[in-house]
């Protein structure tokens, strides 16, 4: 309720959280991180092959988590199809990059800088409009039917993908132009993120939160809630499938196996884990959740037993995920050290998620 | 129409194992409200338990005893530790769904853990010979026998909900918990009893679909898991005989796609009756649709 009344107040704050702490840390992070990349070119190999590629599936992750993020957290409304428009995005710029031939009047560096942004917009495209049409007659229903609907329409994109000609059925799309680098789902990880944390505290973004709180009320305020949902969940989808587009040519081949149930799932964790409605929450955890398994690694088999069980224990002590719907930022360690020294503790009021989903 | 009549009875025995999970999953359903995600799990260890029980040279009564009774405590346990705790802080119910995936994942990776991933052949208790029937039609003996358990279950869970004391008090507990509660009914001792039944059902289903399609692994029970949800919501979530109705039709519905169309697309068939289904009733076959109030 909290989110209602003090709008405008929020609205400053956030932006004045993004200014003072968000922005300057996010760039201080990015910039490490691009140093350390570069030093390869100057003979210093500090990034590992091994390593470049869990940063570019954290990339990836980062884009899926805030996206599900924006229809699960912010509007309130159960989906679990998220991989079913991760390979609409896929399939569609993977087929696309394989036959867009060779263009004669450049050279094939420049091609592929110019052609991948047009293949993975498209691949966004088409999977926004898979949420459009999906979205629309589905998001009449609400809370565990329409989880269940966008569940069902995940699970039906990817039996066409296993059954159309184009897709190559079970055996998938190989020999995907190797496109994505580092520097590629960097860009695209940071133009979501600020895309959608804008979105969040837009009128746009307010209306949603509206709709999450209170369905009935949000109407009865005048805001137009199908509009509102639908919107959500196609642009939720659009950026689905851009990181389909860079996931397929990231690893260079693609099958349906790869969306399946469990994909959506592995999505909605990192979205619960970092708190729904959290921004910086599921950037967290989609790094966390990517670094995680291997880590895990030499714990073999036990790890996704201790996965399961680690999300069941959070779940029953802190069901808003760990930063609820908080946004994370230098004033919870200014917080930290204050309170260690002795000094009173800024009064940040934490926002607990009380009523989640709108069930 | 020999093959179609075919099809129908193949339908009939793969639709009734859809059936008995689907019980379980609306039994749960119309008391807490709660989609929950690990009872196709249940279904595994059940078919696990049996395949054991089986290999160790038990009676076949005793296989079933002990297929329904471990699920039915996996079913007990899952509810105690992990749903419990949610109610009784008064968790928003998107947490609730959320631990039912976290627990269905749970049980899904431990069983990968000790059973290994690989997919082992369930042994051949009945010849799979199959019996003549008029006008060509045949039927197994597997699939006789999984026809008339489903029935004796079935007609037993009817009876037991409609004439014993505590099939009453699921009844009113789903109805109104609160007011329930005030009428001197145990709520927590009725949703343990709701989970043991429903765990039972998929147990059994487990065995069943271990002696009529011979192959088990530790993931068995996520699609069939979904597919009798989808086909509890057909029927109308809540209410038992549409569970029975949707488990049939689904199952049904998947042997005709199969057998005409082609069995790539089975999966689809499930989802897409799913989604004309909440477009046009959401409230399922039999479901009576509610309003919400402000």
């Amino acid at each position: 309720m909290e989110t209602q009344t003090t709008t405008g107040l929020e609205k400053a704050k956030a932006v004045e959280k993004w200014r003072t702490h968000l922005f300057p840390a996010g760039l201080a992070i990015l910039i490490l991180l691009n140093i350390l990349i570069f030093m390869e070119h100057l003979g210093f190999s500090i990034v590992s092959r091994y390593y470049k590629g869990i940063l570019i599936l954290a990339f990836i992750n980062i884009i899926l988590a805030v996206s599900l993020n924006l229809i699960n957290g912010i509007t309130g409304l159960f989906s679990i199809g998220h991989a079913g428009f991760m390979a609409v995005g896929a399939y569609v710029s993977a087929l696309l990059s394989l036959n867009m031939g060779r263009w004669e009047f450049v050279s094939p560096q420049v091609q592929a800088v110019i052609q991948f942004p047009l293949v993975l917009l498209a691949g966004g495209l088409a999977a926004a409009l898979a949420g459009l049409v999906i979205g629309i007659p589905t998001l009449r229903l609400r809370g565990d039917y329409l989880a269940i609907a966008t569940l069902g329409f995940g699970e039906i994109i990817r039996v066409v993908a296993l059954n159309l000609n184009i897709t190559r059925g079970a055996r998938g799309i190989a020999s995907i132009p190797n496109y994505t680098s580092l520097w590629w789902a960097q860009l695209f990880a940071v133009v979501t993120v600020v895309i959608i944390w804008n979105i969040v505290h837009s009128n746009h973004g307010r209306a949603m939160v509206a709709i999450r709180e209170d369905e009935i009320a949000a109407e009865a305020m005048g805001i137009n809630t199908t509009y509102y949902k639908v919107l959500s969940f196609t642009i939720g989808a659009f950026f689905a499938g851009v990181a389909g587009g860079l996931l397929a040519h990231h690893l260079t081949f693609i099958s349906p196996k790869a969306f399946d149930v469990l994909k959506s799932i592995e999505i909605l964790l990192m979205v619960v884990l970092g708190g729904l409605g959290s921004i910086t929450g599921s950037v967290i955890a989609a790094i966390v959740l990517t670094a995680l398994p291997e880590v895990l690694r030499f714990l073999q088999a036990y790890r996704m037993v201790i996965y399961a069980g680690t999300l069941v224990v959070l779940m029953i002590f802190r069901p808003q995920g760990l930063f609820g719907r908080a946004e994370v930022d230098l004033t919870v360690f200014k917080s930290f050290f204050r309170s260690r020294t002795g000094e009173e503790v800024t009064s940040r009021p934490e926002k607990r998620g009380g009523n989640g989903g709108s069930a | 129409m020999s093959q179609f009549l075919q099809q129908i009875v193949n339908g009939l025995s793969l639709g009734s194992i859809y059936a008995l999970i689907a019980l379980g999953y609306t039994m749960v359903y119309g008391i807490i409200r709660l989609i929950n995600f690990a009872h196709g799990d249940i279904y595994m260890v059940g078919a696990f338990v049996g395949y054991f029980a089986f290999r160790a040279g038990l009676p076949l009564p005793l296989v079933f005893f002990l297929a329904m009774a471990v699920p039915a405590l996996f079913g007990l346990t899952i509810e105690f530790f992990a749903y419990r705790p949610l109610r009784k802080r008064n968790a928003p119910r998107i947490a609730a769904l959320i631990t039912a995936i976290g627990m269905s994942l749970f049980l899904e990776n431990l069983g990968i853990l000790i059973f290994s991933p690989d997919p082992r052949p369930f042994p051949r208790v009945f010849t799979n010979e199959p019996i003549y029937f008029a006008g060509g039609v045949t039927i197994s003996i597997p699939q006789i026998l999984t026809l008339a358990f489903t029935s004796v279950l079935m007609i037993s869970l009817t009876l037991f909900i409609r004439f014993t004391r505590t099939g009453k008090a699921m009844r009113a507990v789903s109805q109104d918990a609160e007011a329930a509660q005030l009428m001197g009914v145990n709520i927590d001792r009725i949703i343990s009893v709701t989970f043991v039944i429903g765990s039972a059902l998929a147990g059994a289903a487990g065995v069943m679909v271990g002696i009529l399609i011979p192959r088990i692994e530790p993931l068995m029970g996520i699609m069939p898991g979904l597919k009798a949800f989808v086909a509890a919501v057909i029927g109308g979530i809540g209410v038992i005989p549409g569970a029975m109705l949707g488990g049939m039709l689904m199952g049904m519905a998947e042997t005709l796609v199969t057998a005409f169309i082609s069995s790539t697309w089975r999966d689809a068939i499930a989802f897409g009756l799913l989604i004309v289904i909440l477009l046009i009733k959401p409230s399922g076959i039999f479901g009576s649709s509610s309003r919400t109030k402000v």
